[in-house]
């Protein structure tokens, strides 16, 4: 999982398949970079991200919520179309910005 | 309306085999030539039910065997039943209510149902306490 921070963003681009068996270690990584109480934003770049089922809804608003707490907020970019209609049909676009 | 194929996989209901398990229904129904589309939508809706095999139904005796068998019909429709033996479902119409969750502080969705239901034409579900669970579903890949 590659990332770069900039000044309070985080933007991390996350590859392979995220389903139930691999959601526990990419949570794990991506709790690891929001740790930072100065972290207000995480930008996930899903363009090498080729599958997501609804194990994603899970880490994506898990995440969402963890920032938000300190008034920080998730975007995503670059979702093929298997993994937006699993995001749309989740209604996470109410609070998760698509860049 | 006949078969023209079919085949059965079973596994141990273990997390690695989920990508396993949509990845050979994916080439299994690849012979009916359905559109890159439908086949991400079954491969969606294979995980979700294999999942819910392995996190719920055998969430007090992991490693349970989980069956998958799937037919192709020469009307062009590919019918799927996932089914495992584990402790099976209390009440189905709740557990198929989207966001519903018996397992929210794992950062489960409660979308499972609602994916499969969405990705799929036709989603039923079987079940019995203490004996498992079947899904069947279906989704036509062709015209027939």
């Amino acid at each position: 999982m590659e990332f770069e921070r900039r000044r309070d963003t985080v933007t991390v681009r996350i590859t392979g398949e995220l389903d139930h068996c691999s959601a526990q270690p990419i949570r794990r990584e991506l709790d690891g970079l929001i740790a930072d109480p100065g972290v207000k934003k995480l930008v996930m770049d899903l363009q090498d991200m080729a599958f997501m089922d609804s194990s994603g809804i899970g880490v994506i608003l898990g995440r969402y919520r963890a920032l938000a707490l300190r008034g920080g907020k998730v975007a995503v970019k670059n979702m093929n179309p298997q993994v937006k209609k699993v995001f749309l049909l989740s209604g996470m676009d109410q609070v998760i910005q698509i860049m | 309306m006949k078969i023209i194929n079919e085949m059965k996989l079973e596994f141990m209901g273990v997390p690695e085999n989920e990508g396993f398990a949509r990845v050979a229904v994916s080439a299994f129904a690849v012979q009916l030539d359905p559109t890159l589309d439908v086949l991400a939508d079954i491969k969606t809706a294979v995980s979700e039910a294999v999942t819910n095999a392995i996190v719920h139904g055998y969430a007090d005796a992991p490693r349970g065997i989980v069956t998958v068998a799937a037919a192709l019909r020469d009307d062009g429709v590919l019918s799927l039943e996932i089914t495992d033996k584990g402790k099976g479902i209390a009440d189905i119409d709740r557990a198929m209510q989207p966001f519903f969750t018996t397992q929210p502080e794992k950062e489960r969705s409660g979308m499972g149902f609602s994916v499969m239901q969405t990705f799929m034409d036709k989603v039923t579900v079987e079940s019995t306490l203490g004996e498992g669970t079947t899904v069947r579903m279906q989704k036509r890949l062709r015209e027939g």
